[in-house]
């Protein structure tokens, strides 16, 4: 049990825990912008400016009842919550989110701010983000109502139309890149072109960040995207029937999924732990802040865009994303080449 | 070594109950399963990037695609137009063609299997790195993985032209 190893156990531990901490956060986040925008109050009543709002929330939870339909097929109504809480914490597994440490010297040798660093970990993300619509699927189909189910269809239809636009534009940053490890993509970013524009891949894939961010918003279902969960028209979509924890359990992945949406953004796009002002050692606060002006960005959308209808849904997909995606990588490629040659 | 077996297990059990489902869903499940497991063995070979092209391109992409269809005709369980009793062999002729498949298919494995050990491997480091990859792909492989590429375009094509609808609009 060398220190070294420690830390990485304990820094496992601290990355899960703060994932769960960013779920309640974003929740609060929501609720009190949300109300800004529409000129309420918003929470206010538990704890100092409602921040313990989310706690009251998660109790209430606790002690509700857990529901099941008496024709829902058991197995899979339990396993479905369980699918989408796991990719959820999964993806974040391989994101770095700050320089080498040694935790101001208590570690003999520097410590990766990251759980696990693996050589294809762009992919790694895209495949379990992938893998995260069974969870939505399942819940929808194996509750056995039609509202459930109509959620679980329309959430596979989406997540397969806007995955290819995801992918391209994953594909056209990792060209500039050079690299499939988040790590090297960071790396690539840091310094400064002329002495004042950071060398962020933004500002050589503008287009490749904002479809990668649309159809981030379309990944996790969030409005005006949010068709598996449209209460209007569905109830609650593929959460329907669901109560309690099992309830919350897809409640935590939604919010978790837009942080790991953020982190992969800010890490790809805006420079991750790089910027101008702080030290090396404390470029994990920049990365912070990169993502909360995401989420931010993620919260202002939901409430100012009204929901697509279906079919505009699939045909931007399909005959405006995708082809835009495609334009991207080709130009991207073709400029690659040149500018290398 | 426990790894590996962990692996194959969940795989060849996974495959095996895949066709004793009645419920096409469990099917689907069953056989993400399968690919799961299959993707582990690709980590244990040192090939991370098959693995995770693996996750996306099967267990990601086409089952998703295979359920959405079976969720679309939800079909709980599957239509038999023949005796369930009667011996695979003696159904009437599709199950009999199918059967006589299935006898081949094994007899090929039996055959393969006792064949020896030689594989042919790649050479060492060449399956773990992504460059390497995309260097054999594109000059190696490049005749094949072109035509592969036709054939797909053939297969959407083929679907466009089948979901168009004849006559005026």
């Amino acid at each position: 049990m060398t220190p070294l190893f420690i830390a990485q156990i304990v820094l496992t531990l601290f990355v899960f825990v703060m994932l769960l901490n960013s779920a309640a956060a974003m929740v609060y986040v929501e609720r009190k912008v949300a109300a800004l925008l529409q000129q309420r109050l918003g929470p206010y009543l538990v704890g100092p400016k409602g921040l313990l709002q989310p706690i009251a929330d998660v109790i209430k939870l606790m002690f509700k009842e857990e529901l099941r339909p008496k024709a829902a097929d058991a197995f899979l109504f339990a396993l479905a919550p369980i699918i989408a809480a796991t990719c959820a914490f999964a993806a974040f597994a391989v994101v770095p989110f700050g320089a080498d440490t040694t935790l101001f010297g208590w570690l003999p040798s520097s410590m990766r701010l990251q759980v696990a660093e693996v050589n294809v970990a762009v992919l790694v993300v895209f495949a379990i983000a992938s893998m995260s619509v069974y969870g939505i699927v399942l819940a929808g189909w194996s509750s056995n109502s039609k509202y459930s189910l109509l959620g679980g269809l329309r959430a596979s239809a989406q997540m397969i139309s806007y995955e290819l636009s995801y992918g391209l534009a994953l594909a056209s940053v990792l060209l500039i890149g050079n690299s499939l490890s988040l790590r090297e993509m960071v790396d690539g970013q840091a310094g400064t072109w002329f002495g004042i524009i950071p060398r962020w891949f933004l500002f050589l894939q503008p287009l490749g960040f904002v479809i990668y961010l649309t159809a981030g918003i379309a990944e996790t279902n969030r409005a005006p995207f949010d068709f598996p969960e449209a209460e209007q028209e569905l109830v609650a979509g593929y959460h329907t029937e669901y109560s309690s924890m099992s309830f919350a359990m897809f409640f935590l992945a939604e919010y978790i999924n837009m942080v790991t949406v953020s982190a992969v953004a800010t890490d790809l796009f805006l420079g991750g732990w790089h910027g101008p002002f702080l030290p090396e050692s404390l470029g994990w606060i920049w990365f912070l802040l990169k993502v909360s002006a995401i989420l931010f960005f993620y919260v202002w959308m939901r409430w100012t865009l009204p929901r697509y209808r279906y079919d505009q849904l699939m045909a931007f997909g399909w005959k405006v994303l995708l082809p835009l995606a495609v334009v991207n990588l080709l130009v991207t490629a073709a400029g690659v080449l040149y500018f290398a040659a | 070594m426990t790894l590996f077996y962990l692996f194959a297990a969940v795989a060849v059990l996974a495959s095996l109950l895949v066709i004793g489902q009645r419920n096409p869903i469990y099917s689907v499940l069953l056989l993400i399963a399968s690919f799961g497991a299959l993707s582990g063995l690709y980590v244990l070979l040192d090939a991370p990037f098959v693995a995770v092209i693996q996750i996306v391109v099967y267990a990601g992409a086409i089952m998703v695609l295979f359920l959405f269809v079976v969720m679309l005709l939800n079909a709980p369980q599957e239509d038999t137009e023949y005796d369930e009793r009667v011996h695979p062999l003696l159904r009437p002729g599709p199950m009999r063609f199918g059967a006589a498949l299935a006898i081949g298919l094994l007899v090929e494995l039996v055959w393969a299997l006792t064949r020896g050990t030689d594989t042919g491997g790649f050479p060492d480091g060449s399956v773990s790195s992504v460059a390497a990859i995309g260097q054999s792909l594109f000059t190696d492989y490049a005749f094949p993985f072109e035509v592969t590429s036709i054939l797909i375009l053939v297969a959407m094509v083929g679907a466009v032209v089948l979901a168009r609808r004849e006559g005026p609009r």
